[in-house]
């Protein structure tokens, strides 16, 4: 499985540095901030000349469409940027191994919320997400919780929330936060409590095998910057085209796609348009940073904030693949719990979003 | 002579992994007989729980993520 998603897939720091160079990398990187900063205020003013000098009738499906590409692709990829690289840097204090010390024997419910949380900060990737599995079951760590991990890591990463906060605010952030790591301790929660370890594959039963321990990793700032550097390069260069898709879709909606028709299929008077979005996003594969911009385009449009989000969850947290390379250690019957618990508790978040915000 | 395992279901970095041991093992001019494990159930034996693992004379010494040369190279001289 070469395709790892948004997270790092151990975005492993390089050579450590002579101190000497140690003040060229801080100061290199605060310059780099400054800069990033003054270009980005710019983004808006640069994006409308850029439309208005190309041969569009202003105001035209057309003239919306390129003016929301143009505007968009600049700024999801700076945002993306800053937050990837805050969140490699971040993330240089973490690793699985240390997570799963801390969850192993651990009670559940307790267990759960840490699980979710530490999901937020550690380093996933759909490629490690077997191993990370087995090494989490067969160390003791309880089915539920380690499922309360496997749901929140792809859901509620840095990138999601990091576009979200910067595209539709921190109120909508913060909710998708809150409501991401509930569907997730809940839905753990609640696979633990129907004690199906005898629903895992029988190989994975089989292995039994203690924790490992690892040297302690000796990382300095220049080290942890690094680390940010090298996770921007393989992040971004990996899902640059994943946010090139996203916000061509989302440009064709704020062109073309008629807001009422919109609200009338996405509003909030559609009662059976949350499950119809979980539904829908089951089998679409995409990244946070691909959803976000359809996601945003969609709210512009009228579509109901709750639904967009049901959608925007289901399409992370429940998709084809990841659910194909899960089969390697659950059997299709766990599978089918996994997708069934985690599914509700997304319709439960989207039914409540409507009914507590309009 | 040192026995390298390399742990990794087949991901890109773990072939990254992999060549960066050899370049370094070779740099040292040291011989070394370099195994890749694939098989999730082997790979979950030794105890750890984010891929590409390095394995050295049977001990575990980095777990998760592309590692530094300078760190390849002191295991392997170690």
């Amino acid at each position: 499985m070469s395709d790892c998603r948004v997270t790092s897939c151990g975005a492993g720091p390089a050579p450590k540095s002579p101190t000497s160079s140690r003040a060229l990398w801080i100061g290199g990187t605060l310059a780099a901030l400054v800069l990033w900063w003054l270009v980005y205020g710019q983004l808006k003013l640069l994006a409308d000349r850029a439309t208005a000098a190309l041969p569009l009738a202003p105001g035209s499906h057309a003239a919306e469409a390129v003016a929301f590409f143009l505007y968009d692709t600049p700024k999801v990829l700076m945002l993306l940027t800053l937050v990837v690289f805050v969140m490699g840097v971040v993330r240089s204090f973490f690793s699985a191994e240390r997570t799963r010390a801390l969850l192993a024997g651990r009670a559940e419910g307790v267990g759960n919320v840490a699980a979710a949380s530490l999901g937020i900060v550690t380093p996933f990737c759909s490629c490690s997400a077997v191993p990370l599995f087995i090494g989490f079951v067969s160390a003791g760590v309880p089915l539920g919780v380690t499922f309360s991990f496997l749901i929140a890591a792809p859901m509620v990463n840095e990138v999601a929330l990091g576009l979200l906060f910067a595209l539709l605010g921190w109120k909508v952030a913060a909710t998708y936060l809150a409501f991401g790591l509930g569907v997730a301790i809940v839905a753990g929660f609640v696979i633990g409590r129907f004690h199906l370890e005898g629903w895992l594959q029988d190989w994975v039963k089989a292995v039994r095998a203690g924790a490992v321990d690892l040297p302690p990793e000796d990382l300095d700032v220049v080290d942890r910057l690094r680390a940010g550097v090298d996770a921007v390069k393989d992040i971004v260069g990996k899902v640059w085209a994943w946010i090139l898709a996203g916000i061509a879709v989302g440009a064709f909606i704020h062109g073309w796609v008629p807001a009422d028709l919109l609200a009338s299929i996405m509003g909030r008077g559609a009662w059976w348009s949350v499950p119809a979005a979980v539904v829908v996003g089951i089998p679409m594969y995409s990244n946070a940073a691909g959803i976000v911009p359809v996601v945003e385009a969609l709210i512009a449009k009228g579509a109901a904030l709750g639904t967009v989000l049901a959608f925007m969850m289901s399409v992370i947290a429940l998709s084809a693949p990841e659910l194909l390379i899960l089969r390697k250690v659950l059997t299709d019957r766990l599978i089918a719990v996994f997708v069934g618990v985690v599914g509700l508790g997304i319709l439960a978040v989207g039914y409540l979003f409507n009914a507590l915000f309009g | 002579m040192k026995t390298v395992k390399v742990l990794g279901p087949g991901c890109k970095r773990c072939e990254a992994t992999a060549e960066l041991v050899k370049t370094e093992a070779a740099k040292l001019g040291l011989e070394i007989a370099l195994e890749k494990v694939t098989d999730y159930a082997a790979i979950a034996g030794f105890g750890i729980a984010a891929t590409p693992g390095i394995v050295v004379d049977g001990k575990v010494v980095h777990a998760g993520g592309l590692p530094k040369a300078e760190d390849v190279a002191k295991w392997l001289a170690g």
